[in-house]
């Protein structure tokens, strides 16, 4: 999956001289976090929600030059060293890049020019849908051996059963070299795949015994 | 006693059959009916065989095209090329002859109940082949055709504008029934399920709320696996009295699939036979208190169908009718005429002698009133009782 798949494409901007009460308003009615400062369609630099914060005087305390403040240019508060990404990105690289710098959210930029902007909670929500259910199903969690063609083994017997695979994930096991395969079956009946599974030789973590224990 | 309550029922409903190894089988209406008749819970007048839905009443609930597709393939020798996309011709859902026909008594007779009781013929019905919740507008899934619940639903709004709570105690979650009303804020759907994580279909999170105006009128409570009997109630106590009234419906629709047993082979939920009379018992209550007893009552899954269905239904006929059963050997004939049928020991009593208790007790009581909390959060709750 590509940044430019999941990016957010309408994206709102400031310029340099965009007063801090301007673009705190921006931020609040937007409900947004992060403002991209553009300079003739280039970025030249971002603002939080925090460098706003940082740059107000204390709401507990009342100073004659509040408003002053407000009266400043964002261009005195923005970083300019914006970590970015581009379109063609895949989104595993921008997870990366977003929690290896701890930051909330990055431009995306093409040429130069900025295309997009995807967040934290973009991401988060792209891995739900990856993890999640899109069609009723069930969970079949199986253990095999980290080996070629394991998968394709498994899947196999999924094919036999006639039962449609919505979503596989593979993941290591507690105790590797093993590897556990998560798929979401389309059947609300999974027990004649178990049984196959079962009579295969593969090991079916879930569901254990058919369900009934008595 | 009293003779306000009708049970839709015809053996015809066995014809909803997808072949001889499938798991859904209304083979156990038969069984059912007949424990009932043995415990002298049946009287001639209280049955009323179904009726069939017409197109313009599946529409309620359906697209057209998948009306006439079911039709079509349920006349056809050979399976159609598009059956897959409607879901159909699956190892859940297999093609069989006249599906069309079958599915649409099922929902016929799930009509006649709500005819029936809100016409004022009767306080209360029951249908026992109803219940089929996983079926969506355009799509068959889980076993389910044609959704009974929402066509009744949709019909009960349509025809008389009155606001339904309804409430499923299926062990899977209520999916198609939920998604029909999802942002209708006058339809209440309440499900409590074993939680998706593992089990079929996957959805009934805690945060499916609703949407839009409708926010806060999908509740879904998804039980840990292995959740037994007192937790079991305790949630369903607590979230059902809440929500009706704080709701304040018209009428109730309870979904009564009895899969929460713990015999059943497809969940993992721990419960006995005693959930099952405690539920109408509550639903019944609330009827009477709220909506001038109108209850409507289907069936939905029951995967054993020789040791949990019988009796579980027969439970919830007692109630209705308020002819109440306390535990006892069940009646002889009944085994002498079924047992030679069946690979397992038919049940002995009523109720279930006490199961093992499950080794992790405490922490799933514990779970289980955390995801009630949450699930009410948003929910139209009273706490007057």
């Amino acid at each position: 999956m590509r940044i430019e798949d999941i990016m957010r494409k309408k994206v709102i901007t400031v310029s340099p001289s965009t007063s801090i009460g301007e673009a705190l308003l921006l931020l609040r009615t937007n409900r947004i976090r992060h403002l991209p400062v553009l300079e003739e369609e280039r970025l030249v630099g971002l603002v939080s929600d925090r460098d706003l914060r940082d740059a107000l005087p204390s709401h507990l305390l009342t100073h004659e030059d509040d408003d002053m403040i407000l009266q400043k240019h964002v261009s005195d508060i923005m970083s300019k060293q914006v970590i970015t990404a581009h379109p063609l990105d895949f989104i595993e690289d921008a997870a990366a890049q977003v929690y290896e710098h701890k930051i909330g959210s990055l431009p995306i930029v093409e040429n130069e020019r900025l295309v997009g902007m995807i967040t934290e909670s973009d991401l988060f929500s792209s891995l739900i849908e990856l993890f999640g259910v899109n069609r009723p199903s069930s969970h079949i969690e199986v253990q095999v051996d980290d080996r070629v063609g394991a998968l394709a083994e498994v899947s196999q017997v999924f094919r036999d059963a006639h039962v449609n695979i919505c979503s596989v994930l593979v993941y290591p096991a507690q105790n590797p070299p093993q590897k556990n395969l998560v798929f979401r079956a389309q059947t609300i009946d999974p027990r004649p795949l178990i049984q196959q599974l079962t009579d295969k030789g593969f090991t079916v973590v879930w569901p254990k015994e058919g369900g009934s224990l008595l | 006693m009293s003779r306000n309550s009708r049970l839709i029922y015809s053996p015809d409903y066995t014809n909803y059959y997808f072949h001889d190894e499938h798991p859904f089988n209304q083979r156990r209406l038969l069984l059912t009916h007949d424990l009932m008749s043995m415990y002298g819970l049946l009287d001639e007048s209280d049955i009323v065989p179904p009726r069939f839905a017409t197109d313009e009443e599946l529409e309620l609930g359906h697209d057209s095209r998948y009306i006439q597709f079911v039709r079509d393939q349920g006349h056809s020798d050979t399976e159609l090329p598009l059956a897959a996309s409607y879901g159909l011709g699956t190892e859940d859902v297999p093609c069989f002859a006249n599906m069309h026909e079958s599915a649409s008594l099922i929902a016929g007779g799930t009509l006649n109940a709500v005819d029936l009781v809100m016409n004022g013929q009767a306080e209360h019905a029951f249908n026992p082949a109803g219940g089929l919740h996983h079926a969506f507008r355009g799509r068959a899934s889980g076993f389910c055709i044609y959704n009974d619940c929402s066509v009744a639903i949709a019909y009960i709004r349509k025809t008389w504008n009155a606001r339904v709570l309804y409430i499923d105690t299926d062990a899977h979650h209520g999916d198609g029934v939920q998604w029909a009303f999802y942002d209708d804020p006058n339809v209440l759907t309440v499900s409590m399920h074993e939680t998706g994580k593992y089990l079929f279909p996957g959805t009934g999170n805690l945060t499916e709320r609703g949407d839009g105006s409708g926010y806060g009128y999908s509740v879904n409570v998804p039980l840990d696996a292995f959740t037994e009997d007192d937790s079991y109630l305790a949630i369903y106590q607590e979230l059902v009295t809440k929500l009706a009234h704080g709701f304040k419906p018209d009428v109730i629709l309870t979904q009564n699939g009895c899969d929460a047993h713990a015999f059943d082979p497809l969940t993992h939920l721990s419960c006995s036979m005693k959930i099952y009379q405690a539920i109408p018992r509550l639903a019944h209550q609330l009827a009477h208190e709220l909506c001038g007893g109108k209850w409507i009552a289907v069936g939905g899954g029951g995967y054993d169908i020789w040791r949990v269905v019988p009796r579980a239904w027969t439970l919830l006929w007692s109630e209705m009718t308020d002819q109440p059963l306390s535990d006892g050997p069940l009646p002889a004939a009944w085994a002498e005429r079924w047992q030679p049928h069946s690979e397992l020991v038919l049940p002995k009593r009523l109720f279930d002698e006490p199961f093992p208790a499950i080794p992790r007790r405490a922490e799933i009581t514990q779970k289980n009133l955390v995801t009630l909390e949450r699930a009410m959060m948003y929910a139209p709750i009273s706490s007057e009782s």
